[in-house]
C-alpha cells in the first residue's frame, strides 16, 4: 500500500471510498471499504472482508464471460482495499439522456447481452444500475462494482438482478425507463433460448407479484 | 383557491391496517386534533376482518373525541380526506364508508390519500425538512423514499416482508405478549439491551433493496433449537435487521446527495434503529430526524394533513371514484405541492 502516491477521492459511496492514485507508473482506482459506525464491529468485519475478496472473484469471472471490467492489480483484505485499473470514461447513467432513441435502444440492448454473459457464466452482479457501468472512449462498456454479487445459477437471482436493473431504471431515468428496459430484455434474450427466456420473464413477474402493492399481485377488490 | 376554504378544516380518516384515527389540520398546517384507537389482537397476527369489525365499532367515540379535542365542529370542516392505501382489504373499506358518509351529510369533497406518502408528508410538517429522503418502516411497510421529479419514488424496499412485520412475527414465535403502549418492536428492543452475543444471520441486500424472509426463518429456527438466550437472539435481529435497512437508507441518501434524512413509521420509535439512521446521515452531512411516534405510526392527522395539501393542489375524489386502492404505489401519486 505505502507504493500508492497521491490519492484523492473521487467518490465517497454509500459502501465504499474511490479514490484515483498512481500505483507504480499507473492510474489506478482504489476501492476503500471503511468501517461503519452503525454497524456491529464483528459484523462490519466479516460484510467488509466477504465483499472485497468476494467482488475481486466475480470481476475476474465477469471477464472470463466476455464482460469487461477493470484490472485487478491487488487485493488488500486486512484494509478490504481493491485496487484496480482506473476506467476513462463516462458512467452510463450520465449518457443516457444525451442519446438519441436509436442509440439508447442499441446501447441498452448492448447491456443486455452483458447481463446474459455473465448469468450464463452463474454471475449475478447484485447492484446492476447506470452507475455501475462506464462507457469509455471507444465504446466498450464495464461493469464495476460487484460488492453486492453472487455466484447462482438459480433463475430467482437472474431474476432478481433483472428486476433491479429495472427498477433502477425506473428510478433514475423514468423519463425512458419502460423503452430502455424493453431494450435490455431483447438483448438479454438475444443470447437465450426462446424457452430460457420465456422462463426468466415469468420469474421476474412472479418477483414483481411478490413484492408489496403491486397491482397485478392479484385482482383487485373494490368497494 | 378561495379564501374561505382555506380557512376552514380538513378532517382525515385512517384505517389502513389495526389503527383506526381521525385527525384534524387546519389548511396551513395546524395539528387541531389526533385521535388513535389501536385494535390489539388478543392472540396472534392481525385478521383484517378483526381490525375492521374494530374500527365500525369505535368510529363514533374517536370522531366524537377528534371533535372534542380540536373545539371544531361538523360546520368548521372544508374537506373530508381517507386512506385510501395502500393496505387491508376490510380496513381501508371502513374508513372510506365512514369518510364518505361524512363527506355526502355535510356536503363537503372527499379526498383519498395515499398512506405511504401521508407519513412522509406529516413528518416534514413535523419536523421542517422540505426534501428528505425518508425511511418509512412499519408493520406492513419498508422503504426507502425520495421526492424526485413530480413524485416521491422509491429507492430502496424490502423484496418481501416489512421490518415490523419481521419483529412482530419473532416477538410472537418467542412467546412474547404486547400490549397498548408496548407493542413488540418495544418488547424486543428492551430484552436486546441485554443481549451482548451476536449470533451469525443471513444479512440480504440486494442493490437498493432488501429482504427479511431469510433472516425471520433463519432466528426463528435457532430459537427453536433452544441454545440461545432471548436475549442474544433479540440483540442479534436488530442488529442484522437495522444494519440492512441502514445500508439500504445509506444508498439512497449517497445516491440522491439530499441533506435531510427522515425516519418514520412504528419501527422509528426504536432508539437503536435511530442511533444507527442518524449516524448515517452525520456521515453524509444531512440533518436527521425521528417523527415522533404519535405521528409516525398510523395517524389520521398525517390524512387530514395530506389532504389538505392536495386538496389545496385541486385533488378531488369523486365518490363514485372513491374505491379504496389496496396496492396503491407511492410513485402513482403526482405531489404537485413540491417542486
Amino acid at each position: 500500500m505505502d507504493e500508492v502516491n497521491s490519492p484523492l477521492l473521487i467518490r465517497k459511496g454509500a459502501e465504499a471510498n474511490l479514490y484515483l492514485a498512481d500505483w507504480h507508473g499507473r492510474r489506478v482506482v482504489l476501492k476503500k471499504r471503511l468501517p461503519k459506525e452503525y454497524r456491529h464491529v464483528k459484523l462490519d468485519e466479516q460484510i467488509r472482508i466477504y465483499r472485497t475478496v468476494h467482488e475481486s472473484q466475480l470481476m475476474h469471472e465477469a471477464k472470463e464471460a466476455g464482460v469487461p471490467t477493470p484490472k485487478i492489480f491487488l487485493i488488500d483484505v486486512k484494509n478490504t482495499t481493491i485496487i484496480m485499473e482506473f476506467i476513462e470514461g463516462k458512467q452510463i447513467k450520465l449518457l443516457l439522456k444525451d442519446l438519441s432513441e436509436i442509440e439508447r435502444r442499441n446501447l441498452c440492448f448492448g447491456i443486455g447481452q452483458l447481463i446474459a454473459k455473465l448469468h450464463k457464466k452463474g454471475v449475478i452482479h447484485g447492484d446492476l444500475t447506470t452507475s455501475n457501468m462506464i462507457m469509455n472512449a471507444r465504446g466498450k462498456v464495464f461493469f464495476v462494482d460487484f460488492g453486492l454479487g453472487e455466484k447462482s445459477e438459480e433463475l430467482e437471482a437472474r431474476g432478481v438482478d433483472l428486476h433491479l436493473m429495472k427498477r433502477a431504471l425506473e428510478s433514475t431515468h423514468y423519463q425512458f425507463a419502460e423503452s430502455c428496459y424493453k431494450s435490455v430484455i431483447d438483448g438479454y434474450g438475444s443470447l437465450l433460448s426462446s424457452k430460457e427466456l420465456q422462463n426468466i420473464l415469468g420469474k421476474i413477474k412472479e418477483i414483481e407479484r411478490r413484492g408489496r402493492y403491486v397491482a397485478e399481485r392479484r385482482p383487485q377488490v373494490s368497494a | 383557491m378561495k379564501d374561505k376554504t382555506l380557512k376552514g378544516c380538513c378532517l382525515g380518516i385512517e384505517s389502513t391496517a389495526d389503527d383506526f384515527s381521525v385527525g384534524i389540520t387546519t389548511f396551513d398546517g395546524k395539528i387541531l386534533a389526533n385521535v388513535i384507537d389501536a385494535y390489539v389482537p388478543p392472540e396472534g397476527g392481525i385478521h383484517p376482518r378483526e381490525a375492521a369489525r374494530h374500527h365500525s365499532e369505535v368510529a363514533a367515540k374517536v370522531l366524537e373525541e377528534a371533535f372534542t379535542q380540536s373545539g371544531k365542529k361538523p360546520k368548521d370542516l372544508s374537506i373530508i380526506s381517507f386512506s385510501q392505501g395502500p393496505g387491508l382489504g376490510p380496513c381501508l373499506r371502513t374508513g372510506a364508508t365512514v369518510a364518505r358518509a361524512l363527506a355526502s351529510y355535510l356536503e363537503i369533497p372527499l379526498v383519498g390519500v395515499n398512506h405511504c406518502i401521508a407519513h412522509i408528508e406529516i413528518g416534514k410538517l413535523w419536523t421542517g425538512a422540505t426534501n428528505p429522503v425518508t425511511l418509512y418502516v412499519s408493520g406492513g411497510n419498508t422503504m426507502v423514499v425520495a421526492f424526485e421529479a413530480g413524485h416521491y419514488r422509491v429507492f430502496g424496499e424490502t423484496l418481501d416482508i416489512a421490518l415490523g412485520n419481521c419483529l412482530d412475527v419473532f416477538a410472537r414465535e418467542a412467546g412474547l405478549h404486547q400490549k397498548p403502549g408496548l407493542p413488540f418492536g418495544a418488547v424486543i428492543e428492551k430484552l436486546a439491551r441485554d443481549g451482548k452475543k451476536l449470533i451469525p444471520l443471513p444479512y440480504t441486500v440486494k442493490g437498493m433493496d432488501l429482504s427479511l424472509s431469510g433472516l425471520l426463518t433463519a432466528i426463528t429456527a435457532l430459537l427453536k433449537k433452544g441454545h440461545y438466550k432471548l436475549e442474544d437472539l433479540c440483540y442479534s435481529l436488530q442488529e442484522t435487521a437495522f444494519s440492512m435497512v441502514t445500508e439500504v437508507t445509506e444508498r439512497a441518501l449517497a445516491h440522491t446527495e439530499k441533506k435531510e434524512l427522515l425516519l418514520t413509521g412504528g419501527v422509528a420509535a426504536n432508539r437503536k434503529l435511530q442511533s444507527m439512521i442518524k449516524a448515517v446521515a452525520e456521515e453524509h452531512d444531512a440533518r436527521f430526524d425521528a417523527v415522533q411516534t404519535q405521528f409516525a405510526i398510523d395517524n389520521g392527522a398525517m390524512i387530514a394533513w395530506t389532504g389538505a395539501l392536495a386538496y389545496t393542489n385541486g385533488t378531488v375524489t369523486p365518490v363514485e371514484k372513491s374505491f379504496v386502492k389496496l396496492r396503491w404505489r407511492v410513485e402513482e401519486v403526482e405531489i404537485p405541492w413540491m417542486k
